[in-house]
Parts: C-alpha cells; sequence; structure tokens
C-alpha cells in the first residue's frame, strides 16, 4: 500500500468504526442456511427455478440465467412426457412402428450428448452441463407440439389433419433451433458458428420427425 | 452413466486449465479464446506446405509428418487431442465439400483440400446426415408409392434408423481401417512415394459420401430409371474422388496388386448404394401388398416386397 505510507494518525484521535460483510442472501452454496427450512420452500425453490426457464424458453432473449444456473430437472421431464406421447401407436408390429421409449430417450440424450461435445470440440467455451441443459429446456416447444398433434389426431387423421400437424411441428420446430441458436451461437469462435448450429438443426429435426409421422393405432 | 458424465466433467476442468497454460498457445489475456493463434499457426503451415507442393510436386509426405507431429502433440488422454481433429473453420468443410462433390480430374483431394489437417467433423456429421436422409427418404417414398391402395397403413420403419446408422458407420470407419492396413502392408514391401495417415483415408471416405445426400433425397422420386441413373452418376463423382486419391498410393505397387485395390474401393462403394437403395427404398411400379395389415384378432400378416 504505497500510498498510505505517509498518512499519519495521531496518538490521541481514537480511531473507530463498523466493519459489516453484508451477507449475501443469493448465493446458491449456503447450505447451512436452506437445512433448516421446510421442504416445501425447497421444492418451491426448484420449482420456481425450473418454470422461469421454460419462460425464457418461451421467449428467447440472451439471457445468461439459463446459462448459469443450469439443471436438467427440465430436460428429464419433457424428455419423458414425449417419449410416453410417442408411444401407442402401431404398437401392434414391433419392427416397423415407431419409435420405442428408449429410442426417443436415447436419441434425445446422447444427441444432446454428442452435440455437446461437437460444440465443445470446435473450441466453444460453454460448459457441458449448460448446454445438455439448454438443448433439453428447447425440447419444450416440440413437446407442446407433439400434444397438440394428439390431440388433433383424436379428431381425426386425414388430409387436413396432416396439414395442420406439419404446420404446427413445423413452427415449433423452428421455435426449438431459433431458441437454442440463441443461446448456444454466442459460446462459439465466429468463424465456427455454422458447424455448431447444423447438429443443432439436426437433432430438432430428427425429434420433429419422429412427432410428425406419429400415427395411432 | 452419470459416473462417466462426472468423469467427462473432470475432464474437461482440466482440459480448460491446461488450454490456459498451454505455451504455445501466446494469448494475451486468459479470457481471450486460443482458436486465434492456432489458426494463424496452421495458416502459416499451409501457406509453407503449398510452396513446397509446387516446388517438390507431390512428395512432402516427409514434411508434412514432421508437421503433423508438431500439430497433435497433446497426449491421447487429454480433451485437447481430440481438439486438434476439429480444427476446421466453416468455410473449410465447404471446401471440403465442393472438393468432393466436383473432383478436378488429376488433382488429390487429400492433397488439395485436407494438407494434413484431416478433420473429423465431416465424416462424423456427414454420415449422421446421410443415416437420417436415408431412413427419412425411404419412409417418404414408401408412403408415395403405397398411398393410393386401401390397405395401406402407414408404419414410420422406426427400426431402419437403426440399420442405417450401423451400416454406414461401419462402412465409414471398417472400410478405412481395412484400406489403412492394407495400405501399411504394401508399404513394407514397396516403397510407396505417397502414403496416408488413418485420418486422412477417413476424412476422404467421410467426405465422398456426401453427393450420396441429395441422390437419397432424389430417390424418392418413383422411377427406376431415374434411381438408377442417380445411383450410377453419383458412384461417378465419389468413385472418381476415391479413384484419384488413391491410385497415387498404389501404382508403384504391382500393376495387378494396384487395379484389384482400386477395383475393390469402387465395388465395395457401389456396394453400399445398390444396397441403400434396394433395402430401404420399396421397388416402385409394381403391385405389392401393403406390408403390414393390422388384424384384430391379434396376428399380424407382414409382406415384404422382395
Amino acid at each position: 500500500f504505497p500510498g498510505l505510507a505517509d498518512v499519519s494518525i495521531s496518538q490521541d484521535i481514537p480511531v473507530e468504526g463498523e466493519i459489516t460483510v453484508p451477507v449475501g442472501s443469493h448465493s446458491p452454496d449456503e447450505d447451512y442456511s436452506t437445512l433448516d427450512e421446510p421442504v416445501k420452500d425447497t421444492i418451491m425453490r426448484d420449482l420456481k427455478a425450473v418454470g422461469k426457464k421454460f419462460v425464457h424458453v418461451m421467449y428467447p432473449r440472451k439471457s445468461s440465467a439459463l446459462l448459469r444456473d443450469w439443471d436438467l430437472w427440465g430436460p428429464l421431464v419433457l424428455c419423458v412426457s414425449l417419449a410416453l406421447m410417442l408411444q401407442g401407436g402401431s404398437a401392434d408390429s414391433k419392427d416397423d412402428g415407431g419409435p420405442q421409449f428408449a429410442e426417443v430417450f436415447v436419441i434425445i440424450w446422447f444427441g444432446a450428448v454428442v452435440i455437446t461435445l461437437n460444440s465443445k470440440l470446435l473450441g466453444g467455451t460453454i460448459s457441458f452441463f449448460q448446454s445438455l441443459c439448454v438443448l433439453g429446456y428447447c425440447v419444450m416447444p416440440l413437446t407442446v407440439a407433439m400434444l397438440v398433434c394428439r390431440l388433433v389426431l383424436l379428431a381425426g387423421a386425414g388430409t387436413i389433419s396432416f396439414i395442420i400437424r406439419l404446420i404446427v411441428v413445423g413452427a415449433m420446430f423452428g421455435w426449438s433451433t431459433l431458441a437454442s441458436t440463441a443461446f448456444l451461437a454466442d459460446s462459439q469462435p465466429p468463424n465456427r458458428k455454422a458447424l455448431v448450429v447444423y447438429p443443432i438443426f439436426l437433432f430438432y429435426f430428427v425429434i420433429s420427425w419422429m412427432i410428425l409421422t406419429f400415427t395411432p393405432q | 452413466i452419470s459416473c462417466l458424465v462426472m468423469y467427462l466433467f473432470a475432464e474437461f476442468d482440466d482440459a480448460a486449465n491446461l488450454l490456459a497454460a498451454n505455451p504455445d498457445a501466446t494469448t494475451i489475456s486468459i479470457d481471450e479464446p486460443v482458436e486465434i493463434p492456432k489458426n494463424q499457426h496452421s495458416h502459416l503451415q499451409e501457406t509453407g506446405r503449398e510452396e513446397d507442393d509446387e516446388l517438390l510436386g507431390t512428395d512432402d509426405s516427409d514434411k508434412t509428418e514432421l508437421l503433423a507431429g508438431q500439430k497433435k502433440s497433446a497426449p491421447f488422454w487429454t480433451f485437447e487431442y481430440y481438439q486438434t481433429f476439429f480444427d476446421v473453420d466453416t468455410y473449410q468443410v465447404l471446401d471440403r465439400i465442393k472438393g468432393s462433390v466436383f473432383p478436378v480430374p488429376g488433382k488429390n483431394f487429400v492433397r488439395l483440400y485436407i494438407r494434413s489437417n484431416p478433420d473429423l467433423y465431416g465424416p462424423f456429421w456427414i454420415c449422421a446426415t446421410l443415416v437420417f436422409t436415408i431412413a427419412v427418404s425411404g419412409n417418404l417414398s414408401n408412403f408415395f408409392i403405397h398411398l393410393g391402395k386401401p390397405t395401406y397403413h402407414y408404419v414410420p420403419e422406426f427400426r431402419k434408423v437403426s440399420i442405417a446408422a450401423t451400416t454406414i458407420y461401419a462402412y465409414a470407419w471398417l472400410v478405412p481401417l481395412a484400406l489403412w492396413g492394407f495400405l501399411m502392408w504394401r508399404n513394407s514391401k514397396v516403397m510407396n512415394i505417397v502414403s496416408y495417415s488413418f485420418l486422412e483415408i477417413v476424412c476422404v471416405y467421410g467426405y465422398s459420401l456426401f453427393i450420396y445426400i441429395p441422390t437419397a433425397i432424389l430417390w424418392i422420386i418413383p422411377q427406376k430409371v431415374v434411381r438408377w441413373v442417380l445411383v450410377v452418376f453419383s458412384l461417378c463423382v465419389s468413385g472418381s474422388v476415391l479413384v484419384m486419391t488413391f491410385w497415387p498410393a498404389v501404382r508403384d505397387d504391382n500393376r495387378r496388386i494396384a487395379v484389384a485395390t482400386v477395383a475393390t474401393i469402387l465395388l465395395l462403394h457401389a456396394l453400399l448404394a445398390v444396397g441403400c437403395l434396394a433395402y430401404f427404398f420399396d421397388a416402385p411400379e409394381l403391385d405389392i401388398p401393403a406390408p403390414i395389415i393390422p388384424a384384430h384378432n391379434g396376428t399380424t400378416v407382414i409382406t415384404k416386397s422382395h
């Protein structure tokens, strides 16, 4: 502290004061303060975090909240519900039917892992789980599309229903790709953005294809 | 699987530390990505080798071996090692794809485009795209062929995706492995001037499969003549890329072995194309009964077209 070398404090002036460190109330690592809270608070906090991320996906802005506090609850719920909704179609023949539950699960998780590895190998600065989190949450529009498709198919399976389904799935596919690109593209070197965006496009295209070709019994 | 994921997570932390401490990167600040110095480095290497290419013809395998050794110096268990196989920019990948679709007669794909920077991005994602393109196109084509028939019930045929994936990835990785082993063995017997590393062969095979992607999309057209014309055309294009790459590597050998090698390469390539066409795309213009008739008494009748 070179600037303080020539500061002198006379002996008869008392030096007093208070040094207080403001306790950060948003630190996520304070186990000691969350250990005594009711279970409902713990669950509601996590649910609120998941819900906030869903809202971020619905209105994709360049916010870092999705990236910073990653969690995999949302992707798990979306993946399981999507895989469950894809069941029950053409289930008689095992050979030529739609994807089994395990196949959907594997495609989504393995696909997300491969895309994350790909973007990291190309020099991306995003962390592994953050990228998984973003890719998983951005499956939400497609899950909504699947729900809409099942409802439309309840009404009938003709050409008009197919056109409606095509439009809905196409729109949601575009939304998913744009949302995940908005979050992930910034962490890539600029001359490799297209190399990272293309696998994401392929990933959501495959999921959209599975949704569109779902035919009930 | 969570153990594997945690291990990977730890690995990436280590790699980040390694990258930050890498003396070759010459970064000014820790936050700056290390890609920019690396690209400059490899560009310098490329221009150097371009001049050497001009001077020495195609004989720069020694120098490229040395320079390639300098690049891939990280031990194989670090993340950095695998990053060296993805050291390509968008325009480089697009150039390589263009080179595989428009082969210039006399120019070697490996020397012209890859230049000791083989990447795994192209082969992996071209194969992935091809798998899904073939599965989706086959499904669509069958749908259109059987559309008018009253007993036809559309099925997504998802099983075929796994079969397509196994076939194409096996072809794109095992055939280069066998070819590399064979070329290494011949190299020990006959001194060849041109030799390729395993990754360069994988790269050539991967990029040469690109022409099959638009071909698979065009195979939806349910005309036999159109399909076979497409097969011949794509075989010529990708086959010529392969031949022009591998002929210099075997021409110094016994004439019979050289011709047999090139013929085998072309035969396997043709087999892949014809096999995919035959398996994933039903024959058009035939009166085929519907593939699956969902019966209500619990039995299913499955008849295939061939």
